[in-house]
């Protein structure tokens, strides 16, 4: 696949795409920023920063509007073709998982307002907080996999998404162990069954981000590809 | 309908999930080179070989192309890169400079038009072209769309008004016109003008129908009507465009080849050209870039 480096008659056109991909790499940061905040508020149970981190998600949903804002103008304005129309429609998409991260993140952040409201023992948590420290690995890796435009990088973290479904399997048998062995535990348990559903869902969009990642660089589509196929696929591209 | 697709083991078993692999399934090179189109859409125009030289200049280099039938193909590239020359090669528009050489060979239908026995006249009559300013004769819509057939022979008033409105019809200029058929073709408008001048190509029932930029000198609106007008033709003509727009190519056309400096640098269907180009020529091309 052929990614050109060299600039752009307009030198305009030059700067609109550049801007849109560090923005792009802002929000991905900002909304790393949040996660981080919310595992450490869940690991303390601290409600005061899990409020924080509930509040700052508006930052997010106003990035995707600027972005995506920014996204139309320059379809509108440029008709970008092959590798400037595959960075706009991967930044208008990347942005759209980024948000939905972020949703994710505010959805756990109301949980640990009730844990500590309803006095769930540490225990409920341990392995739902490492799905947690999975996935913000994750989601770094995939940003830089996108910063980078490295294929090899986003097929790792692919990889790993399937760890991770593993581990919300192994999660969820534990917590279901708690459920039958005391009922009076289905309430607190109800909760760290939604933030390790929230998690594994954070590992699905650091997926797409991957996904978006090699569909620019390499211009394939490789949504619902299965990972083997995708390895072929990219080897053979190569 | 697709061009030759190579099932290449190891590719997605899912056979829905060969349109993602499309752009590399599809061996793009195919369609570039003899005997490869088995399957898809049958081939018209065969291009082996090309190299045309303006005297000592070499202004097409070896050029190997098929133009699918009953599809679009739009030829793109800078200025000076021969997509003209080679479209002017498809009804030997080319002789009629001094000077000009050609080897190689091209085929309609399997029969090369370079052949000496070839009647080129004929070859014109299946062959049809429309230039970049609409050229109507001085004469009345009707007589201007009734030409070709007259100069065939044709006399019988009843077959000639059928024609013309037929043609008329089909460039999307009849209801425009209707009344005032019998005034000079000259009173139109530009646009209306050049889609005169497709009817007075199409009215004789050419085979093949080559458009030369044939909407750079039209406003936007005239512009989209001749657009349109290309995406009806296709259901019974093989057209090939040259453009300079290039949103214009990607709207219209189905297969689109790039050219650069008389060579031929990549034909693809234009869905994969545009978006996922295999020559970084290409690529810098499309996406306005300087190399």
């Amino acid at each position: 696949m052929v990614l050109s480096r060299t600039h752009h008659i307009s030198h305009q056109f030059d700067k609109e795409l550049e801007d849109i991909r560090s923005k792009v790499l802002a929000m991905g940061g900002l909304v790393e920023e949040l996660l981080s905040q919310l595992l450490e508020a869940l690991s303390k149970t601290d409600i005061e920063l899990a409020e924080q981190v509930a509040a700052s998600d508006y930052k997010v949903n106003d990035m995707e509007v600027d972005i995506d804002g920014e996204c139309t103008a320059i379809l509108l304005r440029r008709q970008p073709a092959a590798s400037d129309l595959r960075l706009v429609l991967a930044v208008s998409k990347i942005i759209t998982d980024l948000e939905r991260v972020g949703d994710e993140v505010k959805k756990v952040a109301r949980v640990v307002t009730n844990i500590v409201a309803s006095g769930s023992p540490r225990s409920y948590y341990v392995g739902v907080l490492g799905m947690g420290y999975h996935v913000r690995r994750m989601l770094r890796a995939a940003l830089d996999a996108f910063a980078r435009m490295d294929t090899q990088a986003a097929l790792e973290v692919s990889q790993e998404d399937q760890e991770v479904d593993k581990e919300l399997e192994a999660v969820m048998r534990q917590l279901i162990t708690y459920m039958m062995e005391d009922p009076r535990s289905i309430r607190g348990v109800l909760d760290a069954v939604l933030a390790a559903r929230a998690f594994e869902r954070i590992g699905d969009h650091a997926d797409n981000i991957c996904e978006n990642a090699i569909f620019l660089v390499e211009g394939k589509d490789v949504r619902h590809v299965a990972l083997e196929d995708l390895k072929q696929q990219l080897q053979q591209g190569r | 309908m697709q061009p030759t697709i190579k099932h290449e083991p190891g590719a997605a078993r899912d056979p829905a999930l060969n349109t993602n692999t499309m752009t590399h399934g599809v061996d793009l090179r195919a369609i570039r080179t003899p005997d490869a189109i088995s399957s898809g859409p049958a081939e018209c125009l065969r291009v082996e070989n090309l190299s045309l030289y303006y005297g000592e200049t070499r202004a097409l280099h070896d050029i190997q192309l098929v133009i699918p039938e009953r599809r679009v193909t739009a030829f793109i590239g800078p200025s000076g890169c021969g997509k003209s020359t080679l479209l002017r090669c498809f009804n030997r528009m080319n002789e009629l400079i001094q000077g000009v050489r050609i080897e190689g060979s091209i085929k309609l239908r399997g029969e090369n038009i370079y052949d000496p026995t070839v009647n080129v006249a004929n070859l014109r009559r299946r062959v049809g072209m429309v230039f970049q300013k609409p050229n109507p004769f001085p004469k009345s819509i009707y007589e201007n769309v009734a030409y070709g057939l007259r100069i065939q022979g044709i006399k019988n008033r009843r077959v000639l008004d059928r024609a013309v409105e037929g043609a008329l019809r089909d460039a999307a200029l009849w209801d425009e016109v209707r009344d005032r058929i019998h005034e000079s073709a000259l009173g139109l408008s530009g646009g209306q003008q050049q889609r005169l001048v497709i009817a007075r190509a199409i009215a004789i029932e050419p085979e093949v129908l080559l458009l030369d930029e044939p909407a750079s000198a039209l406003d936007p609106i005239s512009t989209l009507k001749i657009e349109e007008l290309v995406y009806e033709l296709k259901q019974n003509y093989t057209i090939v465009i040259v453009t300079h727009n290039m949103q214009q190519a990607a709207r219209v056309s189905d297969y689109t080849a790039f050219m650069y400096m008389g060579e031929l640098i990549e034909f693809g269907e234009t869905k994969h050209l545009f978006t996922t180009p295999k020559q970084k020529r290409t690529e810098d091309y499309i996406t306005g870039r300087y190399g």
